[in-house]
């Protein structure tokens, strides 16, 4: 979970000066440009606004509805990272209303979702004094591929003694990333991201559901069935961990992914011309994982599969194995 | 687009579906045969193909009625036709509940089993088909799917299939070449048992609904029905049809908009929007072309009001649709029928063919310069599909996903253009409204509520069905209509299921939406359902808490886990395991409610806890248990 991002103005189109548009947010006037969304507006204030599902390189989903605000007149909350601003609006972001919603988003997913990889979570749960167990013990994890096949209409009566969780077991089903949904939100942003608003593969949508909406690939096949393309452009989106670099699953397996004593070095991936700035994340000398900055003119954050999965050469040790060394060069 | 299809191929049986649904594909490039020298020259695809996504949900639905379910080929060939890459067709194929991914049987028996059915025996009437048939089909226990052979004929239950006149009421479907589909009456479950033997339907319950008032005097919207043969465009025709039209023609738009102003007209759906606004609002959009959304995917429990207009005055509401185009500029409009009227669906696109025919759709309307023609798309078993924004996504061939607003429909609705949505009820309104002239049509009914409402009487009633009458007249009156105030009546529940339940001390309350809302309850889409005292109330609320749970579409986390948590809650209350006592589970009830009606996307979690909380606070149904 991220705590109000700056806001970065991707649009590659040049536009003409916008008209100033200003309101008021808790008692403090501010002036932005018109088509501001009211995230951007408090970012400009310095007011902090949790956000899940909202990504700067993203069209704003507003589906998990932890940034809503309350805006005078308006019947029922907003969502701050979708809603532009209006001449004369008046927000607020910290009254009892917007409190409590947030409070209950938090507790739901905390409820249903594993959010031990999510980063912020604890913050905010601590912050708005979430008590997730209220709604029960958690269920017990279904067996691999079981929510996938649950009927959309139909559902099993709940059980009293426990609370539904999307608890299931971790998908590792190639090399280079593992899809551990017992983790995801539900956000949207992987499948934009495979999507319309980066990669354009649509290897994966969200199937089924109400509670057993889940991220899947047709017919629910095995990742290297699909149209997947390995980008990991899903991976550098996710908010929680759920999907997440193989190197960095076994790590964190093994208990010895560290991110303290990690060091972070930019550099420009060697593969192409295009030049994509490469983030290579080193823990013990060893690169443990390959990003690239959000805010890149080049990438968005975007990589391919060379970029993102293929450095493992650098750090090849004799007797390894790799190129070469079967002989087949 | 240069997308990655799934490898299976097709059965003849399913080819020939979409083929008969798209028409045959053009070359390699779009699913045909290869080989054709032409293919090695010519490519299709692209832009062009790109434009074809809507057609998705048609041709899932064609798949469907020819084989009772989608095989990986099947899907494979609708995502080749369309360039729909196949994850996202799944998506969509998983979302609504008619379309089958999995083998199914080529005839089932949707059973209703919710609450107006259950106020007449549904609960009774299920345990006796599973007694004499088996049980449903529906996944095991994990969640996990049940091996269903695709030649045995087998049921499930189905939410609310607005056949409440008729409870329990049923809908069968049999795939095939020509697919049945058939809506059934007062089931019994010997009768259920005969259909899943392969007995025969007869008659489509929906073409002989009670029609309680018929041939009353003072009838406005129901007047024809049941009195003028719904078939004939000619009968309608004497039947003062096409008069509103030729009127608006001599009005012009912005006069049509003025007479629906000085009507008050607001929205029957349940949101009381003025339609002349939202005309108007759509007429003055610069941006083309502007699209006219008839909504007619009823499905709010309870409802079953449209049906009898879709049924038995079909031409009523294509003419209120070309009034309501000619209005607000709409060159093209769509019907979105919901996928369990199998007869409204015949006798609309009967009513639209014929009125094609006879010039009264295309161009050149009734001699006049205005064309325009409307399309009827199929809902595929999705009650959030009748939310306006997630009715746009389903015709644009997406999953039923609501859109945040704003921008609002009449600013960016369907296919991203301005777009005036109405329910069906208030489309035909129009018709009164321009024969009378406004002001009169506001002269019946009350101050605020103006004209009559149908309201849907279902439950412990003697005479269910469709009532017609003025705004403002009371509960009591409705129920003296419909053969009296039910003995022993415990609660009326008013709006469906996202309306509240209300004390049977309560009938005296007038029906309009001022009064409603001054009582904190309200009208919603005219449910009106009684329950006497045989009901278990307790039984009632958790089969809403339930049909939230399956209903929301899973996009905004209040919603999605908020209907789970409630439904999770008032079990453990059925059950006796509290946590922490039942006061504490109803204040959490009450934090799960104000969570999803602050937070969600839209109305239907928005209004997920109101009958939970009406039966609680209102109906005091939990008080006796405190007590105990």
């Amino acid at each position: 979970m991220t705590t109000a991002a700056p806001i970065v103005q991707l649009s590659r189109r040049a536009r003409a000066p916008k008209a100033m548009v200003e309101l008021n947010v808790d008692g403090q006037s501010v002036s932005v440009p018109d088509g501001t969304t009211i995230l951007g507006a408090c970012a400009a204030l310095g007011i902090e606004i949790p956000t899940l599902c909202y990504l700067e390189t993203l069209r704003p989903v507003n589906v998990c509805r932890l940034c809503v605000v309350e805006v005078e007149g308006a019947r029922v909350l907003v969502p701050s990272c979708s809603r532009t601003v209006e001449a004369g609006m008046k927000v607020k972001t910290r009254s009892d209303r917007v409190r409590h919603t947030r409070k209950m988003v938090l507790e739901l997913l905390a409820s249903s979702v594993d959010l031990t990889t999510t980063p912020g979570a604890n913050e905010l749960l601590t912050e708005y004094d979430c008590d997730p167990a209220r709604f029960g013990p958690p269920a017990p994890a279904s067996a691999a591929g079981v929510r996938e096949t649950r009927l959309p209409g139909h559902h099993t009566p709940p059980n009293p003694d426990f609370a539904a969780t999307i608890a299931q077991p971790a998908t590792l089903d190639n090399d280079l990333y593992v899809r551990d949904y017992g983790k995801c939100v539900l956000c949207y942003k992987c499948v934009e991201a495979c999507g319309p608003d980066h990669q354009n593969t649509f290897a994966i949508a969200v199937a089924g559901r109400g509670f057993d909406a889940h991220i899947s690939t047709e017919l629910a096949v095995p990742l290297p069935d699909s149209a997947c393309v390995y980008c990991g452009n899903c991976i550098a989106v996710c908010p929680t961990g759920a999907l997440m670099a193989k190197s960095e699953f076994d790590l964190r397996a093994r208990g010895a992914w560290n991110e303290a004593c990690q060091t972070i070095t930019d550099t420009i991936c060697p593969y192409c011309g295009v030049g994509c700035t490469l983030t290579l994340h080193v823990q013990d000398g060893d690169i443990v994982k390959a990003t690239s900055p959000l805010d890149n003119a080049i990438t968005l954050g975007n990589l391919c599969i060379k970029g993102r999965f293929g450095w493992r050469y650098v750090q090849q040790r004799a007797g390894e194995g790799g190129p070469g060394a079967d002989g087949r060069g | 687009m240069d997308i990655k299809l799934i490898d299976a191929e097709p059965t003849e049986e399913e080819r020939e579906a979409v083929d008969l649904c798209l028409g045959p594909p053009r070359s390699a490039w779009d699913g045909g045969s290869r080989g054709s020298e032409r293919d090695a020259h010519i490519a299709y695809g692209n832009r062009e193909v790109g434009g074809l996504r809507h057609l998705l949900l048609p041709a899932l639905e064609a798949v469907q009625a020819r084989v009772g379910w989608i095989s990986e080929g099947g899907l494979g060939y609708v995502c080749e036709r369309l360039n729909v890459p196949p994850a996202d067709a799944w998506g969509v194929a998983t979302f609504y509940a008619l379309l089958s991914t999995t083998p199914r049987p080529r005839r089932v028996l949707h059973v209703c089993d919710d609450i107006a059915c259950r106020a007449r025996g549904a609960r009774e009437l299920v345990s006796g088909i599973e007694e004499s048939v088996g049980p449903a089909i529906t996944h095991g226990p994990d969640g996990d799917h049940v091996v269903v052979d695709h030649d045995v004929v087998a049921w499930m239950h189905s939410p609310c299939l607005g056949l409440c006149d008729m409870a329990p009421a049923a809908l069968l479907i049999e795939a095939g070449t020509s697919p049945a589909e058939h809506s059934i009456g007062t089931l019994t479950a010997h009768h259920a048992r005969r259909l899943c033997d392969g007995g025969s339907t007869g008659v489509d319950a929906a073409a002989t609904p009670p029609i309680p008032q018929l041939g009353a005097p003072g009838l406005s919207l129901l007047r024809r029905v049941g009195v003028v043969d719904p078939t004939s465009l000619a009968a309608y025709r004497e039947a003062e049809g096409y008069d509103a039209m030729g009127r608006a023609l001599e009005l012009g738009a912005e006069g049509v908009i003025h007479e629906v102003a000085a009507a008050k007209l607001v929205g029957r759906g349940g949101a009381l929007f003025p339609t002349a606004r939202k005309w108007e609002a759509v007429r003055t959009q610069t941006s083309t072309p502007h699209y006219l959304v008839c909504n007619a995917d009823e499905s709010e429990p309870g409802t079953f009001k449209d049906r009898l207009l879709l049924t038995h005055d079909p031409f009523a509401v294509v003419e209120a649709m070309t009034i309501a185009a000619f209005a607000a500029g709409c060159d093209r409009g769509f019907v979105y029928l919901r996928g369990e009227y199998p007869l409204a669906h015949e006798r609309m696109a009967d009513a639209v063919a014929q009125a094609r025919r006879a010039g009264l759709l295309g161009a050149n309307i009734l001699g006049s310069d205005f064309a325009f023609d409307i399309e009827i798309r199929r809902g595929a078993g999705a009650y959030i599909c009748g939310e306006e924004t997630a009715l746009f996504e389903s015709i644009e061939g997406k999953r039923g996903e609501p859109r945040n607003k704003p921008p609002f429909p009449a600013e960016r609705g369907l296919f991203g253009k301005p777009t005036a949505a109405n329910n069906v009820e208030t489309l035909v309104n129009v018709l009164p409204i321009l024969l009378q002239g406004g002001a009169t049509y506001a002269t019946t009914g009350t101050a605020q509520s103006t004209g009559t409402r149908l309201f849907c009487v279902s439950g412990a009633v003697r005479n269910p069905g469709v009532y017609e009458v003025a705004c403002g007249t009371t509960l009591r009156a409705l129920f003296e209509l419909s053969g009296g105030v039910p003995d022993g009546l415990q609660a009326v529940l008013l709006g469906g299921a996202a309306g509240t339940f209300i004390r049977a001390d309560e009938i005296d309350i007038p029906l309009s939406h001022e009064d409603t809302r001054l009582a904190n309850t309200t009208l919603g889409s005219g449910v009106v359902m009684a329950f006497d005292d045989t009901t278990d109330m307790h039984d009632i609320l958790l089969r809403i808490a339930g049909f939230f749970r399956d209903e929301s579409c899973g996009q905004c986390v209040p919603c999605r886990v908020g209907t789970v948590r409630q439904e999770e809650a008032l079990h453990r209350i059925a059950s006796g395991k509290t946590r922490g006592g039942l006061s504490s589970e109803l204040a959490l009830l009450d934090e799960i409610g104000a969570g999803m009606k602050d937070g969600s996307i839209c109305g239907l979690g928005q209004t997920a806890y109101a009958a939970v909380e009406s039966a609680a606070k209102r109906l005091r149904l939990f008080d006796m248990r405190i007590a105990k």
